[in-house]
Order: structure tokens, then sequence, then C-alpha cells
């Protein structure tokens, strides 16, 4: 491994140097399978990630990983989860990401495997796949309900197996640029609060989501849309960021716990919602759009689990978009729980043993945390933020940006879940476009032989002073205070449901906060300081949080995660346009641009029922 | 149901440091971490704390609390009384960075000492196939969320830093287990996992086992299985004969 001790290797910036083939910023699932990949290109390759190796976000992960493996249901095909993904994301997807995921999630599952995964099982030793909402057949490759961890150990085992060099708790504050092309990378050791300057021609961002931003999230702290902002900074583009999803089942409580998600596999496995009378009231939140393939009543609905060719499925398991809203209304109309949610039992539908065989992970939270057996009682959830669609604009088969050498990958790219990502379907998109990210930029590294973009010692300094600034400023603000103002924000006025007075009052108040986060000011030193570290991180949240709001206020339609009271339906026009983004000199600016075409021959699968 | 907590958390670096006392509000159903946050927020801003799901699925915010190590996200105000006082420190067998922070990176360097999975080769077309009943001993393993806790409390190491470099520790006990039963790994670790791992030196006080958060049977499932392997069997007509009848059986499962 790369000596990583401060202050070892210096070069003419002044600060410890590293030369790479591939830079890869993030160490969740779609990171380390990027550096996999590109490691097995014969790239030389680092892995910088804000936490510990293996604590990224990928471990909450619960439910599974999506793919067509037909293990259980052998009429599954790629053919059959395109469509659901199509139909999931309600056809604003990038078809040919939609396309090449369906088709290579299969093999990225076995890939696992044979790195020492160890799934459940089927009867016949095969992988267990398991039902889910929007996927038509049990699809998801799965352990128990920590699938997240089980990707991210293989990953992170087979990373340390290739020797590949990981640079942990260390943060990039910037992207390095010669010309239009990227030469490097700039962070900081959260240990030491020491720099460092990566020379390196491919930068893939693996960075995942900004759920950070709302106050009622399961995402964790490094949530802060780092690679979004830097991507736009370095002047890529970025498309669909109106697009949120908030999930449908999060606790919500007690209080410190709210947000915390609970798997949809509970409704996959014969979980139903009810309200306060008692009512399933999925059943009267079926959209025309899914009438086909939904029962509409509990009879058919509870046959499905048994006999899915004869019976149509759950409202419960309708895509994520429209369960959360029918528990949004549901919780407004009065009809919520005592604790401002909705109920989700499973209690009183399966037996205690299948629960904790098939739950695991759930009972130990709610138990441990909220005093709740669910094997006794029913939940109580809500909708919490959990995902953004929107990111950077990627080229669908190599992931690369509309800048030279930078690569995105999983949550921090955008395109593939259109307007809403089915459950299962974001781990499979970590594994086959992390791989292909990391192999593309290994390939531009190639081409590239050594004649190497510069690092500009003037950008270096640049960076350097603008990440020392929060300390130099005295009497500014508290960090700490920015962030919760922005929280609630958000929460308030970009949340599930928007609307046209409210986005723009959302603006207005991103600007005051802008404004007061030009002077931050922190206590302490540099080492392993987390105020300092927020002062870092929160620019990048007002970005994205900037980058939604004006992208939702543009878009007058209801479609997806993106829900408008004033427009409530979606509209022919807009299906076919994305909104994508840019920032120059300072200024965030939006256009409309056509979705890309879908040929014919995919074009028929949703004319067949 | 609020009321002000009392916390004595400990502040310094590698060159030494001291419990300093904080008051701060805290509420109904709120854990240890909780509490930690809102003094950050409120009276010290760089007080350093590592932490990331609080959902108790990452292991990342270990520490000892009241002496004992906990996760701080998993461990709720209502285990003490309102007028107790919780001390936190940085888990004791790390060095410190920085208040309770510590480093960490003895179990990553242990972690690459590990051989790696070899499979046997998939079947021809393309599966490998493994019964539940045979991955459900490693999956149990697998749970596992590297909070260190149990490397934290493992006297072995606790208070013998010499001891770190011929030892592994029950994390990595429980990795040499979970390859050793893997019905598709083709190494054989028993002599590794007596050797370099220092298998031996663990004399099964199950304070691993105790710890963990994710209640995996360190100990009984992994350890005390390992050391038996490793012990040559024909020197045991006991475990000969044990292993004999185990073998049968699987025989007629299969």
């Amino acid at each position: 491994m790369t000596d990583t001790s401060p202050g070892s290797p210096t070069s003419g910036h002044g600060f410890e140097t590293h030369a790479y083939d591939v830079v890869v910023i993030g160490a969740g699932g779609a990171g380390l399978r990027a550096a996999v990949a590109a490691h097995d290109a014969g790239a030389r390759v680092a892995i910088v990630c804000k936490s510990l190796l293996g604590k990224a976000h990928t471990v909450m992960a619960e439910g599974g990983i999506a793919a067509a493996m037909g293990n259980v249901y052998p009429d599954d095909n790629w053919q059959v989860h395109f469509r659901d993904t199509m139909r999931g994301g309600k056809m604003l997807n990038n078809w040919r990401m939609a396309q090449l995921h369906a088709q290579e999630a299969p093999k990225r599952v076995l890939e696992l495997e044979e790195w020492g995964a160890l799934f459940d099982r089927t009867t016949d030793g095969l992988i267990s796949q398991r039902d889910f909402g929007g996927h038509r057949y049990a699809r998801l490759a799965h352990v128990g309900d920590r699938t997240g961890l089980e990707m991210i150990r293989t990953l992170q085992q087979r990373v340390v197996e290739l020797g590949i060099d990981v640079y942990m708790e260390c943060t990039v504050t910037d992207l390095l640029r010669d010309g239009d092309q990227v030469s490097g990378a700039f962070a900081y050791w959260r240990e030491s609060g020491r720099f460092l300057v990566f020379q390196t021609p491919t930068v893939v961002l693996a960075t995942g989501g900004i759920g950070k931003s709302y106050q009622v999230t399961s995402n964790s702290w490094e949530y802060t849309g780092d690679g979004h902002a830097l991507a736009l900074r370095t002047g890529a583009s970025l498309i669909n960021m109106e697009f949120v999803q908030f999930h449908p089942t999060g606790m919500v409580w007690p209080p410190s716990v709210r947000g915390i998600l609970v798997t949809e596999s509970v409704c996959g496995d014969g979980g139903v919602l009810r309200n306060s009378e008692g009512k399933r009231f999925m059943f009267d939140n079926i959209p025309e759009f899914f009438r086909a393939e939904t029962a509409d009543n509990e009879e058919e609905a509870d046959r499905w689990y048994d006999d899915k060719r004869n019976n149509r499925r759950p409202p419960e398991l309708l895509p994520r978009d429209e369960v959360a809203r029918a528990i949004n209304s549901e919780i407004k109309a009065g009809r919520g729980s005592p604790h401002g949610g909705v109920f989700l039992d499973i209690a009183s539908r399966r037996d205690a043993a299948f629960i904790r065989r098939r739950l695991p992970s759930m009972y130990h939270q709610f138990k441990e945390l909220a005093d709740v057996d669910i094997t006794a009682e029913p939940m109580e959830v809500g909708p919490t933020c959990h995902y953004v669609m929107g990111g950077v604009e990627v080229d669908a088969d190599t992931g690369a940006s509309t800048v030279e050498g930078l690569y995105a990958a999983g949550e921090v790219a955008g395109g593939m879940h259109g307007s809403n990502r089915l459950g299962g379907n974001s781990l499979s998109d970590l594994l086959v476009f992390g791989r292909r990210a990391g192999l593309n930029a290994a390939y531009y590294a190639g081409r590239m032989g050594s004649a190497r973009p510069a690092v500009s010692d003037q950008a270096v300094k640049a960076a350097a002073e603008h990440a020392l600034a929060p300390f130099t400023d005295e009497g500014g603000e508290n960090p700490y205070t920015i962030q919760k103002d922005l929280q609630d924000l958000m929460q308030r006025l970009v949340g599930i449901i928007r609307k046209k007075e409210e986005l723009e009052e959302s603006l207005t108040e991103l600007q005051s906060l802008n404004r007061r986060a030009e002077n931050l000011t922190v206590e302490g030193h540099r080492q392993y300081n987390p105020g300092w570290h927020l002062a870092l991180d929160l620019p990048n949240m007002l970005r994205v949080s900037e980058c939604i709001a004006r992208a939702a206020l543009v878009r007058e339609e209801s479609r997806g995660g993106h829900t408008r009271d004033d427009f409530p339906k979606p509209s022919e026009e807009w299906g076919t346009l994305n909104l994508v983004l840019t920032e120059s000199g300072g200024e965030i600016s939006i256009k409309e641009q056509p979705l890309p075409v879908m040929p014919g021959e995919l074009r028929q699968l949703f004319e067949e029922k | 149901m609020g009321y002000d907590l009392s916390m004595r958390l400990w502040r310094g670096d590698r060159s030494g440091g001291e419990l300093a006392d904080y008051v701060v509000a805290v509420e109904e159903g709120e854990v240890v971490l909780d509490a930690i946050h809102r003094v950050q927020a409120t009276q010290a801003g760089d007080l350093a704390v590592r932490w990331n799901c609080k959902a108790g699925k990452c292991g990342s915010c270990s520490a000892e609390i009241n002496g004992r190590p906990r996760l701080l996200c998993m461990t709720r105000l209502s285990d003490f009384e309102p007028e107790e006082t919780i001390t936190v420190t940085p888990m004791r067998t790390f060095p410190v960075i920085r208040d309770l922070v510590t480093d960490v990176s003895y179990n990553y360097e242990k972690a690459k000492e590990v051989p790696a999975f070899a499979p046997t080769p998939p079947d021809k077309d393309g599966n490998r196939r493994m019964m539940q009943a045979d991955v459900e001993r490693g999956q149990e393993f697998r749970k596992c969320i590297e909070c260190f806790l149990c490397q934290d409390t493992c006297h072995v190491i606790r208070d013998h830093d010499d001891n770190k470099s011929s030892f592994a520790g029950p994390r990595f006990f429980l990795r040499y287990a979970e390859l050793d039963m893997h019905p598709l790994d083709t190494n054989d670790r028993r002599k590794l996992a007596q050797g370099a791992a220092g298998l031996g030196m663990c004399n099964i006080t199950k304070c691993c086992t105790e710890v963990c958060p994710e209640h995996i049977k360190i100990t009984d499932n992994a350890i005390i299985p390992m050391k038996e392997r490793v012990v040559d069997r024909r020197y045991d007509p006991v475990v000969w004969l044990g292993s004999k009848i185990l073998r049968r059986e699987q025989r007629n499962e299969t």
C-alpha cells in the first residue's frame, strides 16, 4: 500500500502527492466495483473515501439486488426486468442504461458469489430471489434483510485481496483540471487535517446521494452531495435533479430514529399497510397506470404470495412513489398512527419464526430502538428521504460525464432510474455501472499513455486556501446551525408534495443560507475536527439543494419522485424531456433536453401486456 | 419527558487528555449518540466522534460507555437513570486519534493477512449450488459489522500491545471460521489460524461474544470449532468418532 502517513511523499506543491491512472471517490458498492474493474483492466487505482472502508451507505441496503436470474420464476428475463424498470421510472429513464442494467445484473450477482458472498438459497441450492415493489417476478437476490452489508463486505474483501490502495477517512474537496480535462483531485486527511494531491487523468465519482439535506432521511452524514457538486464545479452537467425518492416506510418513533429505513421486504414477505381505522388504504390508491397489474381486493392480493401467475400483486407493492404519496395523504387526512405515521403490520399475517428468519435486522432494529416486537404488534412507519434519482449526466455505456476524464456511477449518476427507482435496482445499478465506469476510466487512462494532464500549483494553492477559509473567518456562523436550517427548509418547502409558491420561497431562503454560509467559523484545529468537515461539506449540500428546488420549479407536472400540488397529473410533453443543470460563474442554469429515443424493438415490449 | 443529562466525555489526543463535563438536554427515546451530537452542535463543535448510519448497521461508533464496550447509536438513554452521569471514553485497545476516535488500522492490517476465498469451479450452467443449511453457519459470521468491539474487549490485546503482531483477534477468527466452513472454499486455513493468526492464544473467556452487538456466538460457533479443527483428530478418539458421525449425516442429506 502507498505510504499514507501525513507528510510522506511530497512534490512541488508542498503537499503529499500521489499519482494514479484512476482515482475512485467513494467506497460504497459502485466505488468498490469500479476500483476492482479498473484494477483488472491494468490501471493503477486508488479509492478515496470519507469513512473507514466498509462503512459506506451501501451497508444500509436491506432488501436485495434485482437481477432477472429466473431462479424462482423461470419466466423472468431481462426484457421483463427492463420493462418493470422503465415503467417504475414512469418512462423517463435513459433506456440504454435500463437495458444494460437488466442484461448485466445477473452476471454481476454471480461474480459476488465467486468472491465469497453467501446469498440465501432456493431448495435447489440456487440463489434465492424475493418479491419487491414494482417487480413482476420475485427477483431480488438477498441475504436476509442485510444484503447491502453482504455486498460491501464481499467487495471490500476483494479490494483488499487485490491490494488496491485505499485512502480512508480522506475527503476530496476539489477536482483539478488541465484545460477541459480532469488532471487530479485535492483532498484532506480527516485524522490530521493535512492536504494531499492526487495526480490522475481520470476520476470516477461514486459518492452516493444527497439525503442529508433533508430532516427526515434514511441517509447517513456522508450523503452531502459531494459528487454532484464536484461535477458541477468541474463543468459537468446534472440531470433529473427534481426527482427525489421518499421511501414510503421509515421509522417514525422514537424521534431519534425518525427516518431510519424499514425495508420494503416487509411488504414483499406479506406485510400490509393500514390506517388508524384498520383499513388497507392502498386499495384506494391504485393509479390508472398500474391498475391492470394490481389486485383490487384483499383476497386476490393475499393469494398472490403463493400463486403469482393467476393473481395480481398487492397494492402495497406498487412503486415507492405511489405508496409514499398515499401514506402522506392518509396522515394528512387525520387517519395516521399515534406518532404521525401509518401501521405496517406483518405480525398478524405471518408467524413469529418466519418474521425473525426473513427480517432479522428489522426485528432487531425495532426491538432495540423502539421497544416494538414486530412479531407481536404493528410497526409505525412514514415516508423518509431515501434516494436521489438525479445525478451526473453520463454516457450510458461508459459512465463518462460531459467532462473528459470524469466518470460517475451509482447514486451520483443520473438517468438510469428515470423519475423513480424500483427497490432492489440500486444495488444492481452499483455493480453494473460501477464496473463499466471503472473499466472505461482505465481504458481512457491507458489510451492516454504517458502524456498526462498537469496539476497546476496555482489550482492547488487555491484549493488549499478554500479549504482553510473556515479557520480564518472570525465571528461567523456555526455550520451546524446552517445545516439544521437547510434540512428544515428542504423538508418544509421541497418535500414530497411541492407547489410553485413554496418552491420560489425555498429559492429565496436558499439564497440567504448561501450568504450566511459564506462566512462560517469553526473552533479548534485541523485534527479530526467534525465542525470543519461539516463546514466543507455544507456548500455542496446547499448547491445540490438549489438544483433540486430549481428543477422542481421548472417541471410543471407530477411524475415519480416529483409531485406538484398545482400540476397533479403527468404531462405528455414533460414525459419526453430531461432537465439539465450546469454551473457557470457560480450561477446554476437549467435547460430542457429531449430524452434519448428508444429503438422500436424495445418499444414493442410496452405494447404487449 | 426531556431532562438534562450529565455526561463526562474523554477529550484529548495521542499526547494525553482528560474527562470533560457537559450537561445537555435530551429527549425521550434518544440514544447516547444523540446526546453527543447535541453537545457537538451546541457546546463543542470540534468534539471528535466517528459515526455513520446511526442504526447499528455500520459499526462505526464504537466506544466505551461507563467502561463497557458498546455502540453509541444502539445504547439508549433509558438504560440509565436520568440522574446518572454517563461517561464515554474511546476504545482502550486502539491508539487514540482524538477524543472518542481511535486508530483502528490494526484491524485493517490483520484483514490483509487472510488468504482470499478460493471457490471450486461453477457447475456447467454457471451457477454454484449450495444448500441453505450449509451456508447458514457462514451467514451468522457475515452478520459482523466490523465494529471491532470484540477486538477492544479481548484481554489478549487489550492491555498487551506486544501481542498484536501475533494475534488477529476474535473478528478475524470469525473470518477464518467463515471461510473454513464455506461449502465451496478449497483452502485449508487451520494451520494459518493456529500459527500466524494466534488462535492458540485465545483461552475462550467469551468476552467477545458478550459485547457483540450482532449477537454472534463468536466463541461457541467460530473459535471453539476452529480450535477443534486445528487439533489433529487422530489423537482424539472422541473428535474422530464425532467427525465420522457428522459426515455420515451430511452424506444422508445430499
